[in-house]
């Protein structure tokens, strides 16, 4: 499908954003082309799992969407080779939502999940929320711990070196960080970082907090800096 | 009688033991085995020992009396032999004795000289002659009155002699006396001579022979216990051996079987048991079989389904969105177009839900959940619908906090399905007659109960509310658009849990749906901290008295 949108660097420039959608399904990839480019977003299809990353490399997108059943290579390997040189925003489209493959799409890297049948309208706000970038105008440095938080620059640091976070992480440890009083439940989580605005997964919170604290923390299984609230949710170490 | 050994609190040993005794065969047939052959061994052993006592006994005692007999008369004739009257009694007396205690001294008995007879008195009082040490109490009083009649013939008992040895120290064993009286011609009175056989060697003999027979009479029980043992392990062992394996079988370890040795009975039972459990294997893997393949087919679906669909559903929203650019038949047929489609779409996730409960694929994710902000967020999420119908949702305010390990997304919907259902059947545009979410907890469960005061159930009806696409009414419209799913999943969830989700309901009075979780997940109920018929009612009273309870077990799918 790659008459559906993959205008030149001019036009790209005037889209909100660019999806890489990797799906095997010609009809649904042509579709959510459509409905992407309505929304102003610049897209591009990769029907195989296997030229998913290369197709990654040579369009440098703003969001993956990516499928997990895929010729060629599943979903979830695809995932964590993009993960591994890259923060980019994933979302999975799954056609399950049994916990496990939820989780595990969650563990390799993703940041979010959508599950099929999905409403158009909800995958545009779960891309949106991937892509809008919090345009800080000050520069802000926040201090939590030992970590040193760029906000403007989207960096951590700890005594000088700095630690790799992606994206949605690093809003993460942000959210957090800048109310260091405030106990987070998983739903305000859900809402502030992810964009939900009703009930949902709050799987995608546990897991990505625990990847976070493999991240930030000096020992994840007695965390310091994301503490957990027992009962109520997360609050950031003072 | 039936001792109810329950009710009275046993020590803890003494419990066991009676555990221990109920359970095992072993130790139940050993013991009455051992009780009965006890009691056979004790009665031959006695028998034994009292002919073996009667015959020692008789044979001294002829012995005895044989010899008193031939010494009296040996005697007697000595005393016709001297004359009447040339010597003082007491002389005589003294001539008459002597020798006989010599005698006795020498062969091993005592000599008691009694009398004169027939004056009243006792050898006690009476100065009588004796066999140094001997004391008169060994001879007793019965034979003593029995001289006291003259004349009396040659007579024997038993006895205990009692002796005072040299220094000081009293012996008793058990003996013979035999008396027989002999007329002293110095005086003419009548003398009695008591002669007292020590039992010694009888004695000896007897408990030679009681030895020997208790010893038998042990090793005996021994033995039979040792063999009752051996016999009974014989049978128990494999009955032991069936049990643990028929347990490790329940346990689902289908591959446990008996091990066959030989041709016997036990040998035949093990053969047919392994074949038994063969069969079950093989009905239980089948089973398995069906089961993945079903799940296999169910995410196949899942699969195959969604993803088309994803793309219609996205094809209608763009016409749906674009729907004020057509005509209008066009664009109506876009509306339902899309309302349809959700329609679809719930229908095939609750179908697929079900499915994965039928495949046992259901896991619940349990934490720690307040049961009210889940109610606040159900009624916010139903406000539009009950907006729309006219109808007031009110979440009662719990007395205290109503906490649970639960899972919130199972709960939220379990709670979405009751809260919608009762939009369903409240009577429209009526906000006299709330529904109200109430909720308890204590320290084992917690309880939610949804109240309507809309068309309520017919008897019967509220066990068949779970049922899969039941309806109470089949010509009553659905305003939530419920697939008829919903109640099915609900129990499904609740059952999940470990929880009860219960319906109560009465033409003209409205329903109420009881959720109860256990405080703790994998905890079992016990009792809900909320009553399951509605106690606000002006006939609560009476539903009270007939409260159609949906016992817990009840809908539970195999």
């Amino acid at each position: 499908m790659e008459d559906v949108n993959t205008t030149g660097a001019a036009a790209s420039y005037a889209t909100k954003g660019r999806v890489l959608v990797v799906d095997d399904d010609a009809p649904l990839a042509e579709m959510l082309g459509i409905v992407l480019r309505q929304e102003g977003f610049d897209s591009q299809v990769c029907a195989r799992g296997d030229a998913a990353l290369a197709a990654f490399r040579d369009y440098r997108p703003d969001v993956v969407l990516l499928d997990v059943m895929l010729p060629g290579r599943d979903g979830i390997d695809v995932c964590k080779e993009i993960r591994a040189e890259s923060g980019v925003p994933i979302v999975m489209l799954t056609a399950k939502g049994d916990t496990v493959d939820v989780v595990v799409g969650l563990e390799s890297g993703a940041d979010d999940y959508v599950v099929k049948p999905f409403k158009p309208k909800e995958l545009i706000a779960r891309i949106r929320a991937r892509v809008r970038r919090t345009d800080s105008v000050a520069s802000e440095t926040l201090t939590l711990k030992d970590l040193q938080i760029d906000v403007a620059g989207h960096s951590v640091t700890r005594d000088g070196s700095e630690i790799p976070l992606t994206p949605l992480e690093f809003d993460l440890l942000l959210c957090l960080a800048r109310r260091p009083w405030q106990v987070f439940t998983r739903q305000v989580l859900l809402e502030e970082v992810w964009g939900y605005h009703h009930a949902a997964d709050t799987r995608l919170v546990n897991v990505h907090v625990q990847r976070l604290r493999s991240k930030v923390e000096h020992d994840p299984e007695h965390p310091e800096i994301v503490l957990t609230v027992r009962g109520v949710g997360y609050k950031a170490g003072s | 009688m039936v001792v109810r050994v329950g009710r009275i609190a046993l020590p803890t040993g003494i419990r066991r033991a009676l555990t221990f005794w109920r359970r095992s065969i072993q130790a139940r047939v050993v013991v009455s085995t051992l009780l009965l052959s006890a009691i056979v061994i004790s009665a031959v052993g006695w028998l034994l020992l009292q002919q073996t006592r009667d015959g020692l006994l008789r044979h001294r005692v002829d012995i005895v009396v044989g010899e008193v007999e031939a010494e009296v008369s040996e005697t007697r004739d000595h005393l016709s032999a001297a004359t009447g009257t040339e010597a003082n009694a007491s002389e005589q007396r003294a001539e008459l004795i002597d020798p006989i205690i010599e005698a006795g001294e020498s062969r091993g008995y005592g000599v008691v000289l009694g009398g004169p007879e027939g004056d009243q008195v006792t050898l006690t009082d009476g100065g009588a002659q004796r066999t140094s040490g001997l004391e008169l109490q060994s001879i007793p009083a019965s034979l003593e009155r029995h001289f006291e009649r003259v004349p009396s013939s040659t007579a024997w008992t038993y006895t205990e002699i009692v002796r005072t040895l040299p220094d000081g120290s009293v012996e008793r064993e058990p003996g013979i006396v035999v008396g027989s009286q002999v007329r002293l011609p110095a005086d003419g009175q009548t003398y009695t001579i008591y002669f007292l056989f020590p039992l010694t060697e009888e004695h000896e003999t007897l408990g030679l022979v009681t030895r020997a027979l208790l010893t038998a009479a042990g090793l005996l029980l021994v033995l039979v216990a040792g063999l009752t043992w051996l016999v009974t392990r014989q049978v128990v062992t494999p009955v032991r051996m069936a049990r643990r394996v028929a347990e490790r079988l329940a346990a689902g370890r289908l591959q446990e079987r008996l091990l066959v040795t030989g041709e016997d009975d036990l040998a035949r039972l093990a053969s047919s048991f392994n074949q038994m459990a063969s069969n079950l294997q093989r009905q239980i893997r089948q089973l398995e079989e069906l089961s993945s393949v079903q799940r296999r087919f169910v995410s196949d679906v899942s699969h195959e389904l969604r993803t088309p669909l994803t793309t219609v559903r996205m094809a209608g929203d763009v016409l749906h969105d674009a729907r004020r650019d057509f005509d209008p038949a066009t664009a109506r047929a876009a509306e339902l177009l899309q309302a349809e489609l959700d329609r679809f779409e719930t229908l095939l996730v609750d179908l697929l839900e079900i499915s994965r409960f039928d495949a046992g694929a259901a896991v619940l994710d349990a934490e720690d959940i307040n049961l009210l902000d889940v109610a606040h967020r159900v009624v916010d999420f139903a406000r539009p619908l009950a907006d729309q119908r006219g109808v007031l949702v009110v979440v009662e305010q719990p007395d205290r906090p109503v906490r649970a390990e639960a899972d919130a997304r199972r709960v939220e919907r379990i709670l979405r399905n009751l809260v919608t259902n009762a939009i369903d059947h409240a009577f429209p545009d009526d906000p006299d007659r709330p529904i109200v979410v109430r909720m308890a907890a204590d320290d084992h469960a917690a309880a939610v109960t949804v109240r309507d005061r809309g068309v309520g159930l017919a008897p019967g009806e509220s066990a068949m509310v779970f049922n899969r696409f039941w309806r109470s009414d089949p010509a009553r419209a659905r305003s939530s658009g419920g697939t008829g799913l919903g109640l099915a999943i609900s129990l499904e969830d609740a059952h999940l849990h470990g929880g009860w989700l219960q319906a109560w309901g009465r033409p003209g009075e409205g329903a109420q749906f009881r959720l109860t979780l256990p405080r703790r997940a994998g905890t079992p109920l016990r009792h809900s901290p909320l009553p399951l018929a509605p106690v606000d009612g002006a006939r609560a009273d009476l539903a009270e008295a007939t409260e159609p309870e949906v016992l817990p077990s009840e809908g539970i799918l195999p």
